[in-house]
């Protein structure tokens, strides 16, 4: 047994056997937002742990090959915000505009709320990010004194909240405008949101993608800057 | 090989394809942005993660360019493709935070739940006035 658990390719394995279940499982819901692989990968691996008595230091020794995959994949997001960039030329100032204020929105309501219900600071810091990518996010976190697990659940939880309630609220605010409605939900809920745009249309999806890269990087700008003068 | 040298010998823009290393080469053109983002962020002082700044060179480099280099891209595809495995491990993490959840989790979803809606409302309604104004202008 022991050489089995002694094994470093173990967790790693584990992990991405659960991961690949779980992306099965996603598929066949129709790539609905509460069934997100990450969701359904913490769920199987979680029981793992502990049923094994494994701690988490432990797994991570064996599934830190795949956290280092993380900061070349997050270099990876400029090619589709590349890609994306030339739906800006029409209206570059007033997306701008509503990326400042939307991603200032964004970590502001999170700040705000999480200090009215009494959260921790280290909370706090770790659910400034919760509208962009989880690397970003992850980092970010890590970087300013959170933590990274907790950004990357917070993330999850947006996303997953942006995903399923973005077009009804949308709807209610009389948003009709396919380019409006994706830039908004890209820029609230990331890459989750960004798959359900696309379910709007290629150009709400587009838009969504383009959002999304930006408050990652409005963000990253912001965010430290931001958290030195907020009195958390 | 001879794929290779015909390609090459085509003026401006040649595209260099060798699908058994395309993936490496793009991979490691990736964590050399990473890295010399890790050392610009270093040497700036600046608060920023290495990585994301990695992105940022990328981004800069490839809107000089107007292309993205084929490797980099299709190794990107390939990463991008099945991000969410890669932040697994961390989601893992949440583990060691049962405590938390049991003290905060109600006020930690709410939170959530409400700053969301905030960041919807905020960018759609700043952006939907925006461009209702410059079609009045126009």
């Amino acid at each position: 047994m022991n050489a089995l658990t002694d094994n470093p390719a173990l967790w790693l394995t584990l992990t991405i056997a659960a991961y690949l279940i779980a992306v099965y499982i996603h598929r066949r819901n129709g790539h609905s937002a509460h069934t997100h692989p990450l969701l359904l990968s913490v769920m199987m691996l979680v029981p793992l742990l502990l049923a094994s008595h494994t701690s988490y230091a432990r797994y991570m020794e064996s599934a830190r090959f795949i956290h280092l995959l993380l900061a070349p994949a997050t270099v990876a997001l400029a090619v589709p915000l590349f890609a994306n960039i030339a739906h800006m030329r029409t209206m570059l100032r007033p997306l701008l505009i509503a990326l400042v204020v939307g991603g200032t929105a964004g970590i502001a309501s999170a700040l705000l709320f999480g200090k009215l219900f009494g959260l921790p600071r280290d909370v706090l810091v770790s659910f400034s990010p919760k509208s962009v990518t989880t690397p970003i996010a992850m980092a970010l976190a890590e970087k300013l004194g959170g933590n990274a697990s907790l950004a990357a659940a917070a993330v999850l939880v947006t996303g997953i909240l942006g995903a399923m309630g973005a077009e009804r609220l949308l709807h209610w605010l009389r948003v009709r405008d396919e380019a409006v409605q994706g830039f908004a939900i890209g820029l609230a809920s990331h890459g989750v949101g960004t798959t359900r745009a696309l379910h709007i249309s290629h150009k709400a999806g587009a838009f969504s993608g383009l959002a999304m890269s930006l408050n990652g990087i409005f963000t990253s700008l912001c965010l430290p800057a931001l958290l030195t003068i907020w009195p958390l | 090989m001879d794929n290779r040298t015909t390609v090459r010998s085509q003026p401006d823009r040649a595209v260099k394809t060798n699908p058994q290393t395309d993936f490496l080469t793009g991979f490691v053109g990736l964590m050399t942005y990473w890295l010399s983002g890790e050392l610009l962020v270093g040497l700036l002082g600046i608060n920023l993660p290495g990585a994301v700044a990695g992105m940022l060179l990328l981004l800069v480099v490839s809107l000089i360019r107007k292309r993205v280099a084929p490797a980099v891209s299709q190794a990107s595809q390939g990463l991008l493709s099945n991000l969410s495995l890669l932040y697994v491990p961390a989601g893992v993490g949440i583990i060691d935070h049962a405590r938390l959840l049991t003290d905060h989790g109600l006020g930690m979803l709410v939170t959530l739940v409400l700053s969301t809606a905030v960041t919807l409302a905020v960018t759609a309604l700043t952006l939907k006035f925006l461009l209702a104004r410059r079609r009045e202008d126009s």
